[in-house]
């Protein structure tokens, strides 16, 4: 169906949290520079197929997985694979921003500092360059020092954006980024999407139709645990081929 | 009036009350250690070691009290920073989310928390007599980070606990290994480890069952972590102990300046507190 070259390839993952089954036999693969959305019903899985993509899932007890998800090529559940490396390729935008306990300026540097960045300029320059390319920078320039906290919760969210771009990440992962943000910090996010996704691979989940709609080149859809449907944004929302997925879009299911 | 405003108005009244009963009863108890204790207090008190004769209302001080209560509390409060700051790393990092080895761990601390200071007396006066060793500041130290180990693991847990997992989900996702999110997580608890290490200096400094078989007693200021040392709360037991006017006099005074140094440790607590919690999430 799609024959793009796929950045994250999915197969077979059956997810379980204690005895419950929590994603179903999911395939996929997500296409290289493409915006790919996940769209289904609260519950269905998004959050948990999305924290599979960078093993945060494994942080929780009795989560038991199976399948393979291959990042590039590499099995993300390989014997030897090293889980910080493969974190470090993707940037994750949470439901709410959350700052590190730190200045803005710290924020942004953090990331570059573990790798081992510790040249001042190169810092300043890194800093700067993220905050510009997410629209930041003439509204923090002056209080770089000053607690990421005080700044508003869009601005959050673009900072937290900022500090995943700061690690050189190659797909950007977020879990209904915008759904703490009112719709003008929301569109600026959006705005920020459609750009980005020159230089990355960008995974969406959100339970809004119009923005799937509006950022997305792919959309695929989940239900109860499972990928019912998957293809073009237009295809998929004017003209699916699932009862299921009919019934959602038209909000027979919520 | 209807149900519900007699009721408001009832409750609020009891909260009044309680309200007054505790501040009432933390003024009664400042005033009367206060007004007693100023009295018999002079310089000689926080400057001198007890002289000849002290114990039957002779000069000196307990300069060797203070002191001894100084280094046991510091020591054991680092001593119990040490060990319990990667307690609660692991129970909050390191273990998983749901883990039921936490949980039982979390639980023993629980218990550990609920028995009395008599009982770590005990046993730190067995350990000592096991290994053969006299009482010194080392096994005062020791006994007494026993003592506030859980407090220190139960107050910083609290604190860590509740930080968002998406905080560490963030620096996870920006390739931070296990203990640099740890460290950011520490970072995120400065204010709440400072409130624990409050707690576990206000109930280091006065407890005297732990020290009364571990650390001894002595006139002199220790020199050495093998030498028995006095503490506060001992020099208040032994001189209220006496028949003495004068002596029980400077029981209240040695009482003063331990509140003193209690509320100028919360004080300073506070203080620290607020400035490193503007960076907090
Ligand atoms: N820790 C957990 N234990 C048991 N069930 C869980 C846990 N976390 C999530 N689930 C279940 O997994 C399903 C998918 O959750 P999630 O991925 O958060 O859905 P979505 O993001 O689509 O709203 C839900 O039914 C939820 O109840
Ligand atoms: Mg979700």
């Amino acid at each position: 169906m799609i024959n793009l070259a796929p950045h994250i390839s999915v197969k077979n993952l059956n997810v379980y949290i204690g005895d419950a089954h929590i994603l179903k036999n999911i395939s996929i693969d997500i296409p290289d520079k493409k915006v790919t959305s996940f769209i289904g019903p609260s519950g269905c899985g998004k959050t948990t197929l999305l924290k599979t993509f960078n093993r945060l899932l494994d942080r929780q007890n009795d989560v038991r997985i199976e399948g393979q998800v291959l990042v590039d090529g590499e099995d993300l559940y390989g014997k030897d694979t090293e889980v910080t490396h493969i974190r470090k390729k993707m940037g994750l935008l949470s439901q709410r921003p959350f700052p590190l306990p730190m200045s803005i300026y710290d924020n942004i540097a953090y990331g570059p500092r573990i790798h081992g960045i510790k040249n001042k300029k190169k810092l300043n320059e890194l800093v700067e360059h993220h905050l510009r390319s997410t629209a930041l920078w003439d509204e923090v320039k002056d209080r770089l020092h000053s607690p990421a906290t005080r700044l508003s919760i869009g601005q959050q969210q673009r900072l937290c954006l900022a500090r995943g771009l700061a690690v050189e990440p190659e797909i950007i992962l977020g879990d209904e980024p915008t759904s703490a943000l009112d719709p003008v910090s929301t569109q600026r996010i959006e705005e920020l999407f459609l750009q980005l996704k020159d230089k990355y691979t960008l995974v969406l989940v959100t339970h809004i139709l119009r923005q799937a709609r509006r950022v997305s080149d792919y959309i695929a859809f989940i239900y109860m645990g499972e990928i019912i449907e998957f293809g073009l944004t237009e295809e998929l929302l004017l003209n699916p081929k699932e009862q299921l997925t009919k019934d959602y879009i038209k909000g027979f299911i919520s | 009036m209807n149900k519900r405003k007699i009721e408001e108005t009832f409750f609020k009244g009891l909260m009044h009350a309680a309200t007054i009963v505790i501040v009432g009863s933390l003024f009664l108890i400042l005033w009367t250690v206060v007004s007693k204790g100023f009295h018999a207090f002079n310089w000689d008190m926080v400057s001198k070691v007890p002289e000849g004769g002290f114990y039957i209302g002779k000069g000196g001080g307990i300069l060797n009290a203070i002191i001894g209560s100084v280094y046991i509390t510091v020591g054991s409060a680092l001593l119990g920073l040490v060990i319990s700051i990667p307690v609660v790393l692991y129970l909050n990092v390191y273990s998983k989310k749901g883990s039921r080895f936490a949980s039982a761990t979390r639980l023993a601390f629980d218990v550990l928390f609920g028995i009395p200071s008599i009982v770590y007396g005990a046993f730190g006066f067995t350990i000592m007599v096991f290994f053969g060793l006299k009482t010194s500041l080392l096994a005062g130290i020791i006994t007494v980070t026993l003592l506030i180990i859980p407090i220190l693991v139960r107050a910083m847990d609290e604190v860590v606990r509740v930080i968002p997992f998406e905080l560490s989900d963030a620096a996870y996702s920006l390739g931070a290994t296990r203990w640099e999110t740890a460290k950011v997580l520490l970072r995120q608890s400065v204010p709440g480890i400072i409130t624990a290490l409050l707690l576990s200096f206000g109930r280091a400094i006065g407890d005297a069952a732990c020290v009364l078989f571990t650390a001894g007693y002595t006139d002199n200021i220790p020199t050495s972590l093998h030498q028995p040392t006095a503490t506060l709360p001992l020099a208040i037991f032994f001189q209220l102990s006496s028949p003495i006017p004068e002596v029980q006099e400077r029981a209240y005074a040695a009482a003063l300046i331990l509140t003193v140094i209690v509320l100028i440790i919360s004080i300073a607590a506070k203080y620290f507190s607020k400035k490193f919690s503007k960076n907090k999430i």
